[in-house]
């Protein structure tokens, strides 16, 4: 019984076993769900799960099945995130343990409840847990938000290294502080919404009504929702990669301003398009995603610095080549940031090639391409959060020596190949003619299969690990029961 | 060693992903039996309208039991070109359309009365062939729908005989009939009810030119081969309302120029074959997955 309940208190109870958990259920949900779609379908192997997991899916209900597998996989992203704040970040014990208890609960009974309601049977109590368990995340929302007050003077930093205030107030917990207030706002832009359509069993995807010059106030809302919260989530990353890498120094104190202002205009110009404000709600969200962006430009340009300083301090003149040689040295320090730079290439510079070529190019072609430009990007953006996510474990599991090397690689490696092989599938129009992109789409579809599979091995090999590891009496899991991030930042 | 074996395989992947695609590659050729030129009565009065399943009337009407043929359009094309209906402007056929009243509404562009185009000649995905002074059909297509065609051209073809493209709600009813389907034959789908990407039909080769059309009505419960089909028909009688190509649908909408599209295709997956499901681009475009019908009121 002993042996349980000392299980259970690792993987509850402490901040590495909560991110044990919850990437171990985004890993199954992904596994399991991602074969009832695309080539995994053409295969046949769709029919196979459904018949073998009883599950029960019908055509008409397919809009409202990809909201909760949505929600469920991003309440898990959100809650390995809060767990990464509270570890981080200096707050009263009962704030961390309360926030990261009820988030638990939540994300746990949206995914279980949620997905239970969607893909086997309609259930209604499981829809109630699962609406239950998202108003659960919510309120742990309110309660971070109230654990990161970054005018409480005992947070106030007094190192000159850090951005402040004169005051001493920390800018870096005031971005912290401003991105979960506007993500809990942001999130009742999707609730209000999500209340009036799901009541009445309307269900749509946003991506579904692109075009349409007339849209309602409550379309515009989850419109706004979604797109909102994924940049939330990504600037999210951002701070807690800056602070498990310590950024400071200058260019720390110019990009927490930048990041404070970008996302509160962001977040301004998102809620604007529910407004009579809509017409220029577009420009406001250019704007505020400028600073944003500039910010993380910022930490990139500061930590690539650092890794060459340290990785050449024992040479007095580097060549280029040491200071490659350095930058590349620690795939798992180099590749987060990597991956927002490769990001731009992704999913930035699609956006803003379809913004500018809009009506010239992508409105020409039909919606339904349109749609696929759309997905795409968000789910190549999405999938570049959790690399990122998988690069922290990986540092957070103390892989040292040629496992780190390996461990960081394929991860930046093969998803790279499948994240470039996906912005190519998005654009195939502009280079072959749509009679012939069968063999295009073919190498394209090899590329991104074998990256985000392999993707897979690797997070199934590091879940098999850890769970060979809970069985050890002295196990890894011993030494992190206490573990907490602040105290392996970066020096 | 591992590396360059790596690095290999996905030189030969990309390389793999450039070779040519023979679009003339034979085609199986089938007879389906089903007359492309008989008309399905349906009759006025409420259906199941979109994905929400508004209630919606409609009145009367005639529709036709399957997309257009290539056989029928090359016909049009020889009987209005000596009308002078159309005309040869370049590689293209062109016909008079007399534009849309514009709004001026953002990303909206502008259809001003005159020549549009109908159909692209020299493209090499088009069936339709000709030689200065008749159309004709490539061997192997003539019961295919007809693609490759504008909205313009499918309109033009309507109009041409009395009739018109069906409104987003005719066509709508016409495919699922007075109860909630999501599909023309009922609930569900499956590879013998429709051509849609990746269906495994007899006309497709996803490793070198990927889907191609199939003959109309070709999914009426036959057997082609090894091949057996399912009656797909919708509850009127209308065939491929579900796949093989997406149909042009006759509705302008104000401040939009954008014309709307049903059906799914030989291109899209199974959900896009959902009834309710739309699609749009500008009416100047064309594409092998593109087809129509045409209605007319009783």
């Amino acid at each position: 019984m002993q042996l349980i309940k000392d299980r259970f208190n690792y993987l509850f109870g402490s901040t590495k076993g909560l991110i044990l958990v919850a990437i171990a259920m985004i890993g199954i949900v992904t596994a399991v769900w991602g074969m009832l779609s695309g080539p995994m379908a053409e295969m046949g192997v769709r029919e196979v799960v459904i018949k073998l997991l009883g599950m029960k899916i019908v055509q008409a209900e397919r809009e409202g099945r990809i909201v909760i597998l949505y929600h469920s996989i991003a309440m898990a992203i959100i809650a390995i995130e809060t767990y990464m704040i509270t570890s981080l970040l200096k707050m009263k014990p009962f704030f961390k343990i309360a926030i990261n208890a009820i988030i638990t609960v939540g994300y746990i009974l949206t995914m279980i409840f949620g997905m239970g309601f969607a893909y086997f049977g309609h259930n209604w109590a499981f829809h109630g847990i699962y609406i239950f368990g998202l108003s659960l995340i919510f309120f742990a929302g309110v309660l971070l938000i109230i654990a990161l007050w970054p005018w409480n003077p005992e947070y106030y930093v007094t190192d000159k290294e850090y951005a402040h205030t004169k005051k001493g107030v920390d800018l870096e917990r005031v971005a912290f502080f401003a991105t979960a207030v506007t993500t809990v706002i942001s999130a009742l832009f999707g609730a209000v919404p999500g209340s009036y359509f799901g009541n009445g069993f309307e269900t749509f995807l946003a991506e579904n009504i692109i075009r349409l010059p007339e849209k309602t106030t409550m379309e515009y809302s989850i419109i706004g929702h979604l797109h909102i919260m994924l940049a939330l989530i990504c600037i999210m990353i951002t701070l807690i990669i800056g602070r498990w890498l310590n950024f400071k120094g200058i260019l720390h104190k110019v990009a927490m301003p930048l990041m404070i202002l970008g996302t509160i205009v962001l977040n301004l110009g998102v809620w604007g398009v529910v407004t009579p404000l809509e017409p220029v709600a577009h420009m406001v969200i250019y704007v505020g995603a400028t600073p944003s962006m500039v910010a993380a430009l910022l930490l990139l340009i500061w930590s690539w610095g650092k890794l060459i300083r340290e990785g050449t301090a024992h040479i007095q003149k580097p060549s280029f080549g040491q200071k490659i040689g350095a930058l590349l040295r620690d795939p798992l320090k180099f590749g987060p940031t990597w991956q927002m730079l490769f990001m731009n290439f992704t999913t930035s510079g699609i956006g803003i090639f379809m913004a500018i070529k809009l009506d010239e190019v992508f409105r020409v072609w039909p919606a339904r391409e349109e749609r696929i430009e759309l997905t795409g990007h968000w789910h190549v953006l999405s999938a570049i959060v959790a690399t990122i996510i998988l690069l922290y474990f990986g540092d957070m599991n103390g892989f040292r020596g040629k496992l780190r090397q390996w461990y960081g690689w394929s991860i930046i490696i093969l998803s790279d190949i499948a994240f470039g092989a996906v912005t190519v599938f998005e654009m195939k129009r502009l280079f072959v003619p749509e009679a012939e992109q069968q063999p295009l789409v073919n190498g394209l579809m090899y590329a991104i299969d074998f990256g985000l599979g392999m993707l897979m091995v690797i997070l199934a090999a590091l879940l098999v690990y850890r769970l060979i590891d809970l069985f050890k009496n002295k196990g890894r899991w011993i030494e992190e029961l206490d573990h907490e991030l602040a105290r392996e930042v970066d020096k | 060693m591992k590396g360059l074996f790596l690095n290999f395989s996905l030189l030969v992947a990309l390389l793999a992903s450039c070779a040519p695609v023979d679009l003339n590659a034979a085609i199986p050729t089938f007879e389906t039996g089903v007359d492309s030129n008989a008309w399905a009565q349906i009759p006025a009065g409420e259906f199941y309208f979109g994905q929400h399943e508004d209630i919606e009337t409609t009145e009367a009407y005639e529709i036709m039991i399957t997309d257009v043929t290539a056989a029928q359009y090359a016909d049009f094309l020889n009987a209005a070109l000596a009308d002078n209906y159309v005309k040869t402007d370049g590689g293209q056929i062109v016909g008079f359309y007399p534009g849309d009243k514009f709004h001026a509404i953002k990303h909206e562009e502008e259809i001003k009365a005159g020549d549009w185009i109908y159909i692209l000649l020299n493209d090499p995905s088009q069936k339709i062939k000709f030689d200065g002074t008749t159309f004709t059909v490539q061997t192997g297509f003539k019961n295919h729908p007809m693609t490759m065609v504008s909205w313009f051209g499918a309109q033009g073809y309507c109009e041409y005989f009395n009739s018109r493209l069906p409104t987003e709600m005719e066509w709508e009813k016409a495919g699922r009939g007075t109860d909630e389907r999501s599909f023309p034959w009922g609930a569900e789908i499956m590879r013998e009810n429709a051509n849609f990407y990746s269906s495994r039909d007899p006309f497709e080769d996803m490793s070198t030119f990927g889907s191609r059309t199939s003959p109309v009505g070709f999914y009426n419960g036959q057997k082609y081969g090894d091949f057996q089909t399912q009656d797909s028909a919708s509850p009127y009688g209308l065939y491929d309302m579900a796949g093989n190509v997406w149909q042009w649908t006759g509705d302008v909408y104000e401040g939009m120029h954008y014309r709307f599209m049903r059906g799914g295709s030989k291109d899209t997956y199974d959900m896009d074959l959902r009834l309710w499901v739309r699609n749009n681009a500008t009416p100047t475009y064309f594409s092998p997955g593109v087809g129509f019908r045409c209605v007319r009121d009783k």
